[in-house]
Formats: C-alpha cells, structure tokens, sequence
C-alpha cells in the first residue's frame, strides 16, 4: 500500500491557491525529498499529510486512510524548529512523547541529560529524531533535519533515516539544500503551489543551464553582467549567468572589451529552482 | 591590504572555542568558514569584525567603521522599517550621500516595494536580506556574515549571494559562514572549521584534493565507522587508498577531515 498518496489535492485560503492540483507517492521504504522556494505550498501540504489542515479538493490518504488523529500516532515528524520542550531534559522529552503517542520511550542517544536546549544543535537534532520514531511509525516526515550541523554529523543523521527507510517506513523530506536533497530516492519540486518537477536531481534540472564566464579578473565580468538582465551567481571565481544564452553573455563582454572564457552549463537544483520563480 | 587572524586563540572558561587559528581575508575575495554547531565559526566571525572578543594572537582589522557584519540571530529591530534600518545605520556610520546607495542595495535584494513596511513583518529571507544590506550601506572594507543563508530559501538565498559577490567586485573581503558545502563551493577560499581548529583550508578544489586516501561509492555499506549513505548507496573511505586521477567532492573531504580530527575513523 502506498504510504502517503496524495491525488489532485488543492487547498484554498480565501481567494489564493496555496497548494493547486498536486499529486505526490511516497511508498513504504522509500525517501522522497521535497524541494521548492518559500511560498511554493511545501508547509501547507505537509500541514495536510499531518492532518493539520483539510484539502480544498481533491483525495489525500496517508497509510490507506483519511489523516486523523488516530493516524497521527502511526506518523513520526519532526519540525523545522525540533519541537522539543527546551526546559526539559532529554530524558523527559522522550519520556513525554512516549506518554502522548504510547510505547515505552527509547534511551537517550547520548549521555548529557541537563536541559535539552542548552545542548549543542547536533545532539538536539538527534534527540529530535529519536522522539519523533521511538513510537516505531510507518511514515515519517521531517523538514529541514540536518539544518546547521557539520557535514560529519548531517551524514550521521542521515545514516539514520536511511536506516528507519531501509526498515519500510516512508520518509518524506523537505529541504532548501542540494547536500539533503541529493540524499533522496526522488525528489518533488513544487513552485507557486504547483509540482514542478519530479524525479531524480538531474530529471529536475533537465536542460534548464547557465553561461559560465571565467575571466582573469572576475570582478570586472561581475559587474557588467550583474544586473543585465538574467539572474548572476558565482561559483568560486567563475560567474554563471543563470538561463542566460551563450551569444549574448559573449557579445555582452565583448562590448565592454572584456576578456573571458565563456561556456554553457547545466544549472544547479537552486538555480533551477530560482530560475522557476523569476 | 589583507585582513585576519593569526595564531588566534579564544578561551571560554576551560573551553578552547578557538585553537590557533591563522587566516586570510583578502580584498575582492570570499572565504567560507565552514563548520557545524560549535566549531567555532561564530567565535571567529565576531573576532573578525572587531567586537571585543579576548583572544591571544594577532587581529589585521580595517580601521573602525569599515567592517560590516551581520550576526546569526538579530541585529534587526522589529519595529522599525527598512528605510528606518538604513537611516539608523547612515546615522550611525555617519554617512553622507548614502541614499543612492541604499536604493541600489534594496533594488539589488528585492526590498525595494517593501521599505515602509516594518522589519516584524519581513519573512525570513528578507530580514537576512536587509541585514546584508545594512552590513553593505558604509561600503565596507571587510564584510563578516555569520550563517545570513541558514534557513533562506533558494530564492532569498540567490538574492543575497548576488549581494555577496556585488561587494567582493567592489573590492570588499568577505567572509561568511556556513554548515553546507554546496554553498562553500561558491566561495573562492574554503576554511573547515572542527572544535576550533582549522582542519583544511584552500579553493575548494585544494580541500578536495588533501584528503588522504580515496572514497569509493557501492551499493553495500563499508565499515560503520568509515562509509556514510548518499542516497540508496554507501560512501567508503580508504584511508590508505591510493588516487588514480578521480575526483574528490568537497563533501567527501570534509567528512574525512572530520572523521580524523575526531579519531572515530581509527
């Protein structure tokens, strides 16, 4: 049974469309990553997979049902803002969470049990997994889970999840960051309510590209093409003028008797994604 | 001239936050400080915009009111507009002439329809934005940015990366905070920050191309404490692999920096 199967839902505030005619599968043991631009509808369809909010139209099931308050219990999720209680211990955190959602609270995953919002951010993200899946739930969604922490602990954290996805729960992920995106099986890109893309990183970029320019000094290219139109980015010392046609960039800096090497490449996922929303 | 640190250490009671820390903030170019939760990049962003850290070694700082820093959480007042943001900081700064300045910098991160609205009401992204902004208004010499993209979407992020690079092509040293390494990868200069101290630093190609050993990717994990997941598939450091001419991510390199440092790898 698909997970979580969300089938041509719309969800209306007044008069705007935050979320418009979206499909989204997440299977059992799968890890689907959400991607898009603030305002794109990611929150408000997470708030309706949570049963936090009611879709407009459209059918959306999560484990074969309706969300409810009873599915909730089979759910892990974790916030963007941890959800934890900062003026309790760790221990007394997984202890509360496992007397609202049932089951016996696992161990803490470290030692230091003084007020949990006093410890640094990668044991907080720790502990925020373990309260969000010590009740053992066939789906779990998280927003943001390695947000801050070093490179070394975001693949811990994400040795975890991959271990709760290769034991049959459906992970869905929201994330700003190709470094936790290029962590999903598939990824959904949604832009202005609507799904824009879907499938692997590369499936999502398709042929959206950019003109890279290197120039001996790249100020000087930066500032001419800044501000020419198409959105400017930088890569090291190399700018990359995003959507940008290759004739054009080279006649621009051959105007101004700018000397640069300019070549077409693909766009990054935020490339792409900013590229959407221009 | 060059800014930075040399030799920098900061202690916190019995706590190192910063152990011997040298680096180089060099006019027109952008360094990355890249580090998780308590590395020490904060320590060392705050010690690089001059505000009073006790420290031992030696501080190059630009003179006094040439340094623009926006720190990771506030440095904006909630009921003041945008426009009353740059007036306060022109003020502050005494600046004159600055307000085709300020136009430019709102029109640049896209502030422009919203500099009568309060900064309370500003999401996230575009009180990071105006941060910059205020940060940029003195035409600083060196600009400090602690973490101003953790937590901004894409769209936000690109806004202020244009504002970033803008300032390095005016000839500001910029350095600036992150956790990601695909935004480290944007900047000219990486410095891999762990338990403050400084465990790699270069272009990122530099970074790459230090780490000891190969990393190999296959669909079975590897030892627990030497592979880590990418996708469906594992990621496998062999310390004594030797390189045949394969690239290196920037990612891999600072993972086995820091499985090094913190001798979990051995």
């Amino acid at each position: 049974m698909t997970a979580i199967d969300v089938q041509s839902v719309t969800r209306r505030f007044g008069s705007f469309t935050a979320v418009d005619n979206v499909d989204l599968t997440v299977e059992p043991g799968e890890v689907v990553g959400l991607v898009g631009a603030n305002g794109a509808g990611k929150t408000t369809l997470i708030r309706m997979i949570l049963g936090l909010l009611a879709p407009t139209t459209g059918t959306l099931a999560v484990l074969g049902s309706a969300p409810s308050r009873e599915l909730r219990r089979r759910i892990g999720y974790v916030p963007q803002n941890l959800g934890l209680y900062r003026d309790l211990t760790t221990v007394e955190n997984l202890e509360f969470r496992a007397a609202a959602f049932g089951g016996s609270p696992a161990p803490s995953p470290y030692t230091d049990d003084g007020l949990i919002g006093a410890l640094p951010l990668g044991l907080q993200r720790r502990a925020a997994f373990v309260a969000a899946t010590q009740h053992d739930p066939d789906v779990l969604v998280l927003d943001e889970p390695t947000s801050g922490v070093s490179p070394l602990a975001r693949s811990k954290l994400w040795n975890l999840i991959r271990e709760r996805a290769e034991a049959g729960t459906a992970v869905l992920v929201s994330t700003h960051y190709m470094d936790e995106a290029e962590q999903a099986d598939r990824l959904v890109l949604m832009s202005r309510g609507r799904v824009a893309g879907t499938g692997a990183i590369a499936d999502i970029i398709g042929d959206v590209g950019a003109v890279e320019v290197t120039a001996p000094r790249w100020q000087e290219a930066f500032d001419l093409l800044d501000g020419s139109g198409p959105p400017v980015t930088l890569a090291g010392r190399a700018i990359r003028v995003l959507g940008a046609d290759v004739a054009a960039v080279e006649m621009a800096l051959a105007q101004a008797g700018v000397v640069a090497e300019v070549r077409s490449v693909a766009a990054t996922l935020d490339e792409t994604m900013v590229l959407l929303d221009s | 001239m060059t800014w930075g640190a040399t030799d920098l250490t900061v202690t916190y009671g019995e706590t190192a936050a910063l152990s011997a820390v040298t680096v180089e903030c060099v006019p027109g170019e952008i360094l990355a400080v890249v580090g998780g939760d308590g590395a020490g990049k904060s320590t060392l962003l705050k010690a690089l915009a001059g505000i009073g850290v006790l420290h031992q070694g030696t501080l190059t700082l630009p003179a006094r009111g040439l340094t623009g820093y926006v720190p990771s959480e506030g440095g904006i007042y909630r009921d003041l507009t945008i426009n009353e943001h740059l007036d306060f900081v022109s003020n502050a700064y005494g600046l004159s002439d600055w307000r085709a300045r300020a136009a430019d910098l709102l029109a640049r991160t896209d502030l422009a329809d919203f500099s009568d609205r309060l900064a309370g009401k500003l999401s996230g992204g575009q009180r990071r934005k105006l941060g910059a902004a205020m940060a940029l208004l003195p035409r600083p010499e060196l600009l400090v940015l602690d973490e101003v993209t953790t937590g901004v979407d894409p769209v936000s992020r690109m806004g202020l990366w244009r504002l970033i690079a803008g300032a390095a092509a005016e000839g500001a040293a910029v350095v600036f905070a992150t956790s990601y390494l695909d935004e480290a990868e944007r900047a000219g200069t990486v410095l891999l920050l762990h338990d403050g101290r400084v465990l790699a630093a270069g272009s990122p190609a530099e970074v790459a191309a230090a780490m000891p050993g190969t990393v190999t990717e296959s669909d079975q994990r590897g030892a627990p404490e030497r592979s880590w997941p990418r996708g469906r598939r594992w990621r496998d450091w062999d310390p004594n692999g030797v390189r045949t001419g394969e690239r290196v991510s920037l990612e891999d390199a600072a993972i086995v920096a820091e499985l090094i440092a913190t001798g979990e790898a051995s």
